[in-house]
């Protein structure tokens, strides 16, 4: 039980953080709600399309070679450098080629899809224009780089703490209330704080989830930067000081290697080297696993870029696979479409509980929640 | 009413909502087919229960009010 000035503490934490963030976390709710759909909308605007149900002249089973792949991306775009190459597992008869302005530059200039069967260019993704670009970036740094998702995520963490200080506070104000009670027959007010605890504290696991996951995401370029600086560079730190590579050796080839090497995963993607996410002398191949967890997480392999030989091979630390986890408990992409309309749905109720703390506060009660706050506590006292 | 049954009342339904939450959470992610129907019914309860609470009152209002 919770003592009156402990009450009012916990009301005072769970006012502030809700003000200071509100406005932000609506605006994450909102751009979020149809970016649970983004896969389908990315389909259905024609910004992705996949390759045809079969490839013309092409035995069944048979595999284009990815270097000719790689090579015709190049072709498209010969002053940009291949990047990675990465696969789909709900798209087995694709292959996507990243490309940026250097092998190194942090951003994405060209992404390629290629049919994997023939090695037939299929399609270009539109990077970095259209609405569910613009809502992308609005979610996740609001147009302000690194500072703004590190911003989102102190927003995040402030939900955080709304959430948990509005669940400390649940109790006490539904001492006289049955669970779900809307009192209807009382003012306005009454009637949006009735609704406020209800949808608030039925979704508060799910919205705690989300939040708490977001934030992660929102730490991905420095967990990852991290991993890049620590555990990377101390499996390629045999090859320091080589002279650079006299040329980059094959891909497929490395893709072979790293299959082999872990045969009962499958390729998430590859970095080409020279990338941050490989090393100057070498390929660094991503596997995952094939149940609904292990696919989710990812394993590097090491493989020398002239020779195609696996040099190492390491699980993630720690903070690499809660980032890994973390994505698809913010998504909602792990459970079908019927998922990710209940993550709709939920999202839905999050923003009317986001909005009615704000019309709670705006509308004020005749008295101050502080004195109520004690009439709370007196009753309780009875 | 006792405190501890004051307490039992007020949490009860929290936190059988909370406690399908966190098997909807994490059941999708432990397998495949099962675990998505699973899924869907446990986190569709919060979803559920909050339609089933205000969705006929707010009917009731509706009614109400085009009457008066």
């Amino acid at each position: 039980m919770l003592t009156p000035s402990a009450l009012r503490s916990w009301y005072v934490v769970h006012k502030w953080t809700s003000l200071v963030s509100t406005l932000f976390l609506l605006l994450l709710c909102i751009s979020g709600l149809p970016l649970i759909f983004h896969h389908e909308l990315d389909h259905a605007l024609g910004n992705v399309i996949d390759p045809p149900e079969s490839a013309a002249g092409v035995a069944p089973g048979e595999r284009a070679n990815l270097d000719a792949i790689v090579a015709a991306a190049r072709a498209r775009k010969p002053e940009h450098a291949v990047q990675f190459v990465s696969r789909d597992a709900d798209e087995p008869d694709a292959w996507f080629v990243g490309l940026g302005e250097t092998i190194s530059a942090p951003e994405t200039a060209e992404f390629y899809t290629f049919d994997a069967r023939s090695g037939q260019f299929v399609h270009e993704y539109p990077l970095n224009r259209g609405v569910l670009n613009l809502l992308f970036r609005l979610h996740t740094d609001m147009f302000a780089g690194l500072p703004g998702t590190l911003f989102l995520g102190l927003m995040g963490m402030l939900l955080a703490a709304s959430l948990v200080s509005g669940v400390l506070v649940y109790g006490p104000f539904m001492r006289k209330l049955s669970f779900g009670s809307v009192r209807y027959e009382r003012s306005t007010r009454t009637q949006w704080l009735d609704l406020h605890n209800l949808l608030g504290i039925a979704t508060a696991l799910w919205l705690f989830t989300v939040g708490v996951t977001g934030v992660v995401n929102t730490l991905s370029r420095p967990i990852l930067g991290y991993w890049q600086m620590t555990e990377l560079a101390s499996m390629t730190s045999p090859y320091a000081g080589r002279p650079p590579l006299e040329r980059e050796g094959s891909a497929q080839r490395a893709v072979d290697a790293a299959r082999a090497a872990a045969p009962d995963s499958e390729l998430s993607f590859i970095a080409f080297p020279g990338n941050p996410f490989a090393s100057p002398h070498h390929y660094v191949a991503f596997m995952h696993g094939s149940t609904p967890l292990t696919s989710r997480l990812l394993t590097p392999i090491l493989v020398d870029a002239e020779t195609s030989a696996v040099v190492d091979q390491r699980a993630l630390p720690w903070y690499a696979l809660t980032l890994l986890l973390s994505q698809p408990l913010h998504f909602g992409d792990y459970g079908g479409l019927p998922l990710k309309v209940l993550w709709a749905l939920l999202d839905v109720v999050a923003i009317v509980v986001l909005g009615s703390g704000v019309y709670l506060w705006l509308k004020k009660w005749r008295v101050p929640v502080e004195s109520r706050l004690d009439v709370l506590q007196a009753e309780a006292a009875e | 009413m006792s405190r501890a049954s004051q307490v039992v009342h007020t949490w009860r339904a929290p936190l059988a909502l909370a406690a399908a939450s966190a098997v909807g959470l994490t059941s999708a992610l432990l397998s495949d087919g099962a675990g998505d129907v699973l899924a869907w019914l446990a986190l569709g309860a919060p979803v559920v229960v909050v339609a089933w609470c205000v969705l006929p009152r707010v009917q009731r209002q509706y009614f109400r009010s085009g009457i008066e």
